[in-house]
């Protein structure tokens, strides 16, 4: 029970309370947020702020023992009272058993919802020593992850009871293939990382976006320099007019998307005016007395509305609002579908999806250095730090090394960090006025402004001989890009290439359109709209398959792509196709969870289950296009291992994977190799974290870069030319300082040289791809992942929800450098895949928050096995190619061909919401 | 930022009030997240150092639940099986951080369509004390709840307990909550059954379905069905799509309107087999 204070508290009394076992005072007001006073007066940042409203458990910490949200907690009801954060976990410097137990099971990914899920377990673990699932899964289920699929949160949780130890890393030689700990995991179980939001200077100016009310409006701005005069701490407000280039996007060419609207809104939170000031002078201010003078103009909705003749154009120059008309053309479907046994098409429909990271858009900006040698340099959360810097330089008319990105941490991804959001603006009010400025969106901005996964029809028509083998396809794909172009030519580029999955389809034709709405715009979202594409095949191969009496998984077995086979562009795969296997190696499931679901369907009545099974395939990097990667690793003279990445980690592993090529191809153990990120003074151009593609290009380049440094040390040593590439010789850096030294060893031999000099080791890879040409033909991607993945679910018939019960997902992921990460790469895709099947649906303006937009919860989730398959692509380094994206991609499909085996109903939109699949399965028995 | 009150008497915190208005604030679980990026402006009354408001407490025919006593009190309190529904709704609010903090009173003043535990005070017949100085009145929950957001609440007074007669017979109860997922889940409909029984009959039943009205409803036509039946698995099977002409649903991001009256039905028998399991 509380302890209640004497007296009351007026608005000046100080509070006292005990943070961490020690005793604070805080002068903040009392009716501030406690999580505001943890990180803004005592500079406890490990608790972190996702929403502010309770819906995702980021903010979790315990008062008197007990988890509460420390963002719905008035600082003032703290007082006299036990707060514990994540920095009073580890006690003398030694971690928790939990938190140990999460670095060991790989618990976090990005590490935004870490500190929460501590905190709650450890709530829970004070009360029940040894927890089981179920207890594990109540407790923590006031806390959101986005990256992991929670399965290996709550294995760490469960695993506490015994005491986990870290295991050691793995000798020189040894790292590839190890399942070990993340090299950048400490930070994240002790609330050390620092985010978007972390480390913003006390000084600094805040930035607060004034965001369109409207979808579509016409506005005009009234006298802003007055209100600047009226409002104390009001520095300055910024429009279009003070960007020197107002307009950004991917696209070298197409740069639409203004950073601040000038004059006409074309969606729902677009950033109109930028007030920048003293942090409290900006948020109290009133929105409703700036001078816009909004005219709201009828607006551009779906694509119906888009694609309609006559239809208002959403950007002038964009005639019936199409942002791109692609497609791929092999052999003669039309002909061939006249020879078909059988035909099955259908038409399929997502919706927007939101990425919903955890952590909000954050970052800050200053201005370096006086006249021509000043430098715009940017702190903020991205995954694609080169980019940020070519687009900053384009939109402030800089050159692009005048701009310097230092990547924070990045609190989660998934594609919606690739876009710029507060960088443009906190750069601009930064440049503009000299002084720092911070800017952090709020949950509900965030949601308004960024961007999404594209919602797509996709309609399908796949045609088979009598025998089952695939002869013709066609597939028209329609996606609603939103108000400007972002990502949209790669989601119409990519899909049409993968429309027939992962099969060999000796005809076909493919057409992938996007057109604009006045909706945010819709980008980037693991998968590039692959996910909706499978969606359609996969019902029609169960379909075809149903039609011919072939059992579905045999069906795709008999289609899928080999090594040899020619895919939609005529690229003759060469190696490392291994979706036979993976079927293969799903069947004996296949077959148990059909037995199992006989025998419990036998005896149930209103819930049946099912079984279903989702293939797929997925390019690896850039769609035709060059997509390199330099890694560079060094010694210093003084006898320190440094790589040197730009390829930013965002809680997906790399930082782990590449420093393990590195050890390898360099042979030196992976503890001593430091690691430089994502600054863009300080390491070299990798690439974007996308698209599957750091494991594969960055992680290619990181072995010749270590191979680079071991011929380099070799030579430096005077060993024999070609010496290096045997690794019976034992590379080591020893001693310290002036004394540091090159040692090779081998036979009980040992040859020792001084270190005289600092020497690096540089690596470039760009994995070799060809344009396509009018008919879609040729390599675009240089390898592919391939996956099958079967999904269990039960449907209660009288509501129409839908649980899922199992996951097996086979994944043919080249070879896994470290299969704890590869494992939670998939098993946080599958959740994401779980979440546009069952939940996800963004409505513009209806959903702008984190408990109107639902992703799953740990209750949400099911038992997901994961079988590796290693089928080794030469290209990639030690065999390995991409696992980013594949596990979200064959999930929907598979739950809804269960959902379709349980019911006899096919759902063709998604989310499979309660009333939809209510109302499909037709009036109650 | 304004005035700040956190009083630790009674008395002293409705002589405050008297001079409000000021938002009472509880757990702040709605009273933050209504304010995501917005300032906070308003004079606030804490109510949760006032001595003895957070008590659960059995008094000669009622049971007696302070204002300030929160989700996780009710569940750790020793309470009879006439409780059983709303403890199960207790762990469906939210996840265990807003039931360690919010709080049975601010979920009935917030006064949201989807509040979890109205449905289930509504079959407990729960009546709502509100104190001003010197004076004391109670009120029925169906009658303090006026629509969404609009309780019956004067702004000077402060509601001090929520009251729960006590059964005259042996009383079980159940309560059913539908979402779109687990956890953290606003409903798309709920229902809560107390039923009172003697000798395998129903004595007394009051069943109340949230989320498919503006304020969640008791069953009238039904409880009267139900009254004199047998208690027993085939109890459920008196329900009957008339029985649910009360609710007035709407479509919303969550569901249709059509969808949840279906549910609603099966919601109802499930609470009231689950009472009778």
């Amino acid at each position: 029970m509380n302890q209640p204070r004497e007296g009351f508290l007026g608005q000046d009394a100080a509070l006292e309370l005990s943070v961490n076992g020690g005793t604070v005072r805080v002068a903040s007001p009392p009716a501030t947020r406690l999580a505001d006073v943890l990180r803004d007066e005592l500079g406890l940042t490990g608790t972190k702020i996702g929403c502010n409203a309770g819906d995702c458990g980021a903010c979790t910490v315990l008062l008197d023992g007990r988890q509460v949200c420390s963002c719905l907690t008035a600082v003032a009801q703290a007082a006299g009272r036990n707060v514990t954060t994540v920095e009073g976990l580890a006690a003398d410097g030694r971690l928790s058993d939990l938190q140990a137990s999460f670095q060991k099971h790989g618990a976090a990914q990005c590490g935004i919802c870490t500190p929460g899920m501590l905190m709650a377990a450890a709530d829970l673990l004070a009360r029940t020593a040894a927890p089981d699932e179920a207890e594990v899964k109540d407790a923590l289920g006031g806390v959101l992850c986005r990256c992991t699929g929670y399965q290996k949160i709550i294995e760490a949780v469960l695993d506490v009871a015994s005491g986990p130890r870290p295991d050691l890393p793995p000798a020189a030689g040894a790292a590839v293939g190890a399942r070990a700990a993340k090299v950048d995991g400490i930070a994240r179980v002790t609330g050390e990382e620092r985010f978007g939001a972390d480390d913003i200077p006390d000084d600094a100016l805040w930035l607060r976006v004034i965001r369109s009310p409207h979808h579509h409006a016409s506005f005009r701005l009234g006298d802003l320099d007055a209100v600047v005069k009226r409002t104390p701490g009001l520095e300055r407000i910024l429009t279009a007019k003070d960007v020197p280039s107002n307009g950004f996007g991917i696209y070298p060419h197409i740069k639409d998307q203004p950073v601040l609207a000038d004059g006409e809104a074309r969606f729902r939170g677009e950033a109109v005016l930028a007030l920048v000031g003293k942090r409290e002078a900006i948020e109290t201010f009133d929105e409703a007395t700036l001078p816009i003078e909004y005219v709201p103009l009828p607006p551009v909705m779906g694509l119906d509305a888009a694609m309609a003749p006559g239809a208002p154009l959403v950007l002038p120059d964009r005639p019936g609002n199409l942002l791109q008309d692609g497609g791929v053309r092999k052999g003669d479907a039309a002909a061939a579908f006249a020879s078909c046994a059988a035909v099955a098409e259908g038409r399929f429909e997502t919706a927007f999806v939101e990425h919903a990271y955890i952590e909000p858009e954050a970052g800050w900006a200053r201005r370096v250095g006086k006249g021509r040698n000043a430098r715009l340099e940017i702190h903020v959360t991205t995954q694609t730090p080169y980019m940020d810097r070519d687009e900053m330089a384009v939109v402030m008319k800089l050159k692009p090394t005048q701009v310097h990105i230092v990547p924070t941490a990045c609190g989660g991804g998934f594609g919606g960090k690739l876009d710029m959001s507060v960088h443009p603006l906190v750069g601009l009010a930064a440049w503009l006025t000299g002084k720092t400025v911070a800017c952090v969106y709020t949950r509900p901005e965030s949601m308004a402004s960024t961007t999404k996964r594209h919602p797509a029809r996709v309609h399908a028509k796949f045609g088979c001989d009598a025998s089952g083998r695939l002869l013709a396809c066609e597939v028209d794909a329609e996606f609603d890009t939103g108000a400007y172009a972002s990502w949209g030519p790669t989601v119409a580029t990519r899909v049409p290439i993968h429309a027939t999955g992962p099969y060999m389809v000796p005809n076909v034709r493919t057409r992938g359109r996007g057109f604009f709405t006045h909706c945010h715009p819709a980008g980037a979202f693991r998968g590039f709209g692959v996910p909706q594409g499978a969606i359609a095949h996969e019902a029609v191969m169960d379909e075809l398959a149903d039609k011919l009496g072939i059992d579905r998984l045999e069906f795709r077995l008999r289609n899928a792509l080999k090594a040899g086979d020619a895919t939609a562009t005529g690229q003759v795969l060469e190696h490392s196709a291994g979706l036979g296997e993976c079927l293969e190696r799903l069947r004996p499931h296949w077959q148990r969870a059909q037995e199992e679901i006989a025998a419990f369907n036998a005896g149930s009545a209103n819930l049946r289950r099912g079984v279903g099974i989702g293939c797929m395939w997925y390019g690896i990097g850039n769609t035709s296009l060059s997509n390199p990667s330099t890694m560079r690793i060094g010694v210093s003279k003084s006898g320190v291992v440094t790589l040197y990445s730009g390829a930013l980690d965002i809680g997906q592993g790399s930082n782990t994977i590449l420093t393990q090529i590195a050890a390898d191809a360099a042979g030196l153990p992976m503890s001593t190799i430091r690691l430089v990120t994502g600054d863009t003074d300080l390491t070299a151009d990798a690439g974007k974290t996308s698209a599957s593609r750091q494991t594969f290009v960055s992680g290619k380049a990181t072995e010749l870069a270590a191979l680079d440094l071991r011929k380099k040390l070799f030579a430096a040593a005077n060993a024999p030319e070609g010496e290096y590439l045997d690794y019976r010789y034992k590379l080591a850096i020893e001693g310290n300082g002036k004394a540091a030294q090159i040692v090779i060893r081998r036979d009980g031999i040992t040859h020792r040289v001084p270190l005289k000099k600092d020497i690096l080791g540089e690596g470039y890879f760009d994995p070799p791809t060809s344009p396509a040409d009018a008919d879609g033909q040729g390599v675009p991607y240089a390898s592919y992942a391939f996956a099958a993945q079967i999904a269990e679910v039960e449907v209660d018939l009288e509501l129409g929800t839908t649980r899922v019960l199992r996951i097996v997902a086979a994944h043919d992921v080249g070879r896994a450098i470290n299969p704890i990460q590869v494992e939670g790469q998939i098993q946080g895709g599958t959740v994401q895949g779980l979440g546009l099947a069952l939940m996800e649906e963004y409505l513009p303006g209806r959903t702008e928050n984190l408990h109107d937009y639902l992703i799953p919860t740990i209750g949400d989730v099911p038992h997901m096995e994961c079988i590796l398959v290693e089928d080794p692509e030469p290209l990639g380094p030690y065999g390995a190619k991409g696992v980013g994206e594949p596990g979200l991609i064959p999930t929907a499909p598979a739950i809804l061909g269960a959902i379709e085996n349980a019911t006899g109903v096919r759902m063709r939109q998604v989310p499979v919401l309660p009333h939809r699949l209510r109302a499909a399965l037709g009036a109650p028995a | 930022m304004s005035e700040y009150l956190r009083p630790t008497q009674f008395e002293e915190a409705l002589r405050l009030l008297a001079r409000g208005p000021y938002a009472i604030l509880a757990g702040g679980t709605d009273h933050y997240a209504s304010r995501v990026g917005k300032p906070l402006t308003e004079p606030i009354l804490d109510v949760t150092a006032i001595r003895g408001l957070r008590e659960i407490a059995e008094r000669a025919d009622h049971w007696r639940i302070g204002a300030a006593a929160t989700w996780t009190d009710l569940l750790e309190a020793s309470l009879p099986p006439q409780f059983d529904g709303l403890r199960l709704a207790a762990r469906e609010i939210g996840g265990v951080q807003i039931q360690n903090s919010g709080t049975l009173a601010g979920n009935i003043c917030n006064a949201s369509p989807a509040a979890d535990g109205v449905p289930a005070l509504l079959a407990l017949d729960a009546g709502v004390e509100l104190s001003r100085t010197g004076h004391v009145r109670v009120v029925p929950l169906a009658q303090f709840i006026l629509g969404p957001r609009k309780t019956q609440r004067c702004s000077d007074e402060l509601v001090s307990a929520i009251l729960v007669p006590k059964s005259e017979f042996e009383a079980r109860s159940h309560f059913v909550k539908l979402g779109a997922r687990k956890y953290l889940v606003i409903s798309i409909a709920m229902a809560s059954a107390v039923i009172e029984h003697s000798a395998g009959v129903v004595f007394k039943a009051r069943v109340a379905v949230g989320a498919c009205s503006p304020v969640a409803v008791r069953l009238a036509a039904l409880e009267d069905a139900l009254r004199g039946r047998p208690m027993n698995a085939r109890l459920p099977e008196l329900v009957h799509a008339e029985h649910l002409a009360p609710l007035l649903p709407i479509d919303d991001v969550r569901a249709s309107a059509g969808y949840r009256t279906g549910a609603a039905l099966t919601l109802v028998k499930r609470a009231i087999a689950g009472a009778c399991a």
